[in-house]
């Protein structure tokens, strides 16, 4: 362990004080040893012999989170994720490098807080408030706060070893949160609950968020991440690999996931807007491009709320391929999916391809979608995910605006005919 | 802001003192642990203490009628049992509570940041009241059969410090140790069994021929059971310059403890 950090005068705390977690040079290195006796041997002679494997589970992370910031942390199993979390929360030291953070902090990692399962929800929530630092005169009155927001009934009165997980999740999510704490920390645990508590908690943090809570939070979940932060952090092998807005680090995540299986590279290049988008795929299959037209086959960018709309996606092939999956997804703003499909989804008959081909694709709809600003994603895999084999995987590499169209005004994002009916009632 | 870094020692016991209300209720439930799902709850705490108190003095003493050499009383004999192996039971529990402190807590270490010190300090409170009660109805009992020896019974204190300093740093640093060898657990419940024989607890030191009786007397434990049975049976004051070594490892075994504790707590979490 050879980390050391000074103390910062407190002049340099006020000029940092807008960064509520500054993280530099970071790591984590978690000792293997071989068998027991090699880490006998390493504690018994001082420094000479090294007997174990050093793995880094965390290496070099360095970011600064602002305060009232909220940043989502995305990464594939065993990416560092937790660790992180557990030393930014404190239960775990890093072997190098330093964190700053603010001090009023709130964790909610893995399940649960520690319960014992022989003591009842209250008893035990009660040991975690005291564990959190509450003062014995505060925790009389959260206690009921806690209780009315676990709804858990009776059961919060029963011991937890009869609790179920999402219960044990309720109960330490209600504990954590029960005042706003300067950072909140959260672990995958929200995936547990059902799906109206889980919307409960989301309402609370994003309250929290309003009022300033700087936000950490690890999820698998692309939408609550999107619509939850403001940043995400992509972690792999221990490394930050991105860190840029929420759509960008998904969609570069997406094609990460997808290059596990091949050998093909993700580029990041920009699009026809010149904002930074996500390519990524063997290479295989190349689309050179695409475009969008309307009605009378002119290449726009603008269309009204139920016009027709045509996507031509131009193919070159580099090698033979038999049944490709061409599809396309249409996103809003957010990055949120607004509508996709694909040429397997649509049982596009079985066709087979060889090297030089070029071919276009043509998918015509309706735009039954609400107005605002669309992305176009285009992707050509095998089988009819693209985690299979990924040919090409295009995100944004298209930009077009939907306005609204006179006869049919309304909110929303999808543009569903409806029909009126008054009648008089006696 | 705070810094994450090497939390100086100070630190680590104002912190004790900022949780003392997590480390008051943690001793308390330590205590419900034993008697959750039981009817009686705590009265078993009174309970088995004092069947042990009545089979040593009672059934030892007026049934085998084993008597104590030098002393003229049918309950000398189950009185030095008691004084021994009450406060042996107190060594041992804190001991052997010790080796599991962090396995036994893993749950918390991993999910909550709190002062890892009130852990050792829980377990020394816990096991404290729990000898406390016992030693209580002990003191009940000599008070009842007119046996209580006198002001002598406050050298317990500093007796009872000493000896539960040295378990408590000794065990830390087995604690600790035994999160990355597990060995040391099973080793130590042996060691414990010969310690116990090697120390005149359940014999007076003089039944046994010289040449083993100064090989008991090397064993540290020994001169502190022993002023235990001389205060109860003879109200005599420990001798205070025979104990000075035993202060010495005392705070040794302490020192020991803080240092294999701050030096590895951090690789703790990691290993558990």
């Amino acid at each position: 362990m050879s980390f050391k950090v000074g103390l910062n005068t407190d002049k340099k705390n006020t000029q940092e004080n807008s960064s509520e977690i500054v993280v530099e040079g970071l790591g984590k290195k978690y000792k293997r040893f071989p068998n027991h006796w090699a880490r006998l041997a390493e504690y018994f002679s001082a420094a000479q012999y090294c007997g174990h494997k050093p793995i880094w589970v965390l290496r070099n992370i360095n970011f600064k989170v602002h305060a009232g910031e909220s940043v989502g942390i995305i990464g594939q199993n065993g990416a560092g994720k937790s660790t992180l979390l557990k030393i930014l929360a404190g239960t775990t030291k890093p072997s190098e490098g330093t964190v700053k953070l603010s001090r009023n902090i709130a964790a909610l990692l893995e399940l649960g807080l520690g319960f014992h399962p022989d003591f009842t929800g209250r008893e035990n929530v009660n040991m975690s408030c005291q564990m959190m630092g509450h003062r014995a005169e505060e925790i009389i009155g959260l206690i009921p706060e806690i209780e009315k927001f676990s709804e858990l009934g009776e059961y919060f009165d029963q011991p937890l070893r009869v609790y179920s997980t999402g219960m044990q999740m309720r109960l330490a999510f209600s504990a954590v949160t029960v005042t706003r704490p300067e950072v909140l920390i959260v672990d995958e645990a929200l995936a547990v609950g059902d799906a109206y508590f889980q919307h409960k908690c989301m309402q609370r943090i994003r309250a929290f968020k309003k009022e300033g809570t700087t936000l950490l939070f690890v999820s698998h979940d692309p939408g609550a991440v999107k619509s939850l932060c403001d940043r995400a952090l992509l972690f792999d092998k221990g490394r930050l690999f991105k860190d840029d807005s929420p759509d960008v680090v998904l969609d570069y995540y997406n094609a990460m996931i997808a290059k596990k299986k091949g050998d093909e590279e993700i580029k990041q290049v920009e699009n026809e807007l010149g904002k930074t988008v996500t390519r990524s795929g063997s290479g295989q299959v190349r689309i050179q491009k695409v475009d969008v037209l309307d009605e009378e086959n002119r290449s726009v960018r603008a269309f009204s709320v139920g016009d027709t709309i045509t996507i031509c996606c131009y193919l070159q092939f580099h090698a033979d391929i038999k049944n490709p999956t061409i599809g396309f997804i249409i996103r809003d703003r957010l990055g949120n999916d607004v509508f996709g499909t694909n040429t397997y989804y649509l049982n596009i008959g079985e066709h087979a391809y060889k090297k030089r081909d070029h071919v276009c694709f043509k998918f015509t709809m309706k735009l039954n979608i609400g107005t605002g600003n669309y992305s176009l994603c285009v992707a050509v895999h095998s089988g009819y995910e693209h985690i299979e084999k990924s040919y090409d995987w295009w995100d944004q590499c298209m930009v077009f605006q939907v306005i609204p169209n006179n006869s049919f005004t309304f909110v929303g994002s999808a543009a569903l005919p409806v029909e009126v009916d008054i009648q008089g009632m006696q | 802001m705070e810094i994450i870094k090497y939390i100086p020692f100070e630190s680590r016991f104002s912190a004790l003192w900022r949780y003392r209300s997590f480390v008051g209720s943690m001793v308390i439930r330590e205590f419900r642990i034993r008697y959750l799902g039981s009817l009686l709850g705590s009265i078993w705490s009174i309970l088995n203490p004092l069947a042990m108190i009545f089979i040593y003095t009672i059934i030892f003493s007026k049934i085998m009628r084993a008597k104590l050499a030098g002393v003229n009383d049918t309950m000398a004999f189950g009185l030095f049992l008691c004084a021994g192996l009450l406060t042996w039971g107190y060594f041992s529990e804190l001991l052997n509570r010790c080796q599991y402190i962090f396995i036994e807590q893993a749950n918390l270490l991993k999910k909550m940041k709190f002062p890892r010190i009130t852990l050792p300090a829980i377990l020394f409170l816990s096991s404290s009241l729990n000898f406390m009660i016992i030693f209580g109805i002990f003191i009940l009992f000599l008070l009842i059969t007119h046996r209580f020896p006198g002001w002598s019974i406050l050298g317990f204190v500093p007796l009872l410090l000493m000896q539960q300093g040295f378990a408590l740093g000794f065990g830390v640093f087995l604690g600790t140790l035994n999160v990355f060898f597990r060995d040391i657990g099973h080793f130590i419940g042996i060691v414990l069994q010969f310690w116990f024989w090697l120390t005149p607890i359940v014999y007076p030191i003089t039944i046994l021929p010289d040449r083993f009786q100064s090989l008991i007397r090397m064993n540290p434990m020994s001169r502190i059971v022993m002023s235990y049975q001389n205060i109860i049976l003879r109200n005599e004051w420990p001798v205070w310059e025979d104990l000075q070594l035993h202060i010495l490892i005392s705070l040794a075994s302490m020192i020991l403890g803080a240092f294999i504790f701050v030096r590895l707590s951090g690789d703790i979490v990691d290993e558990l």
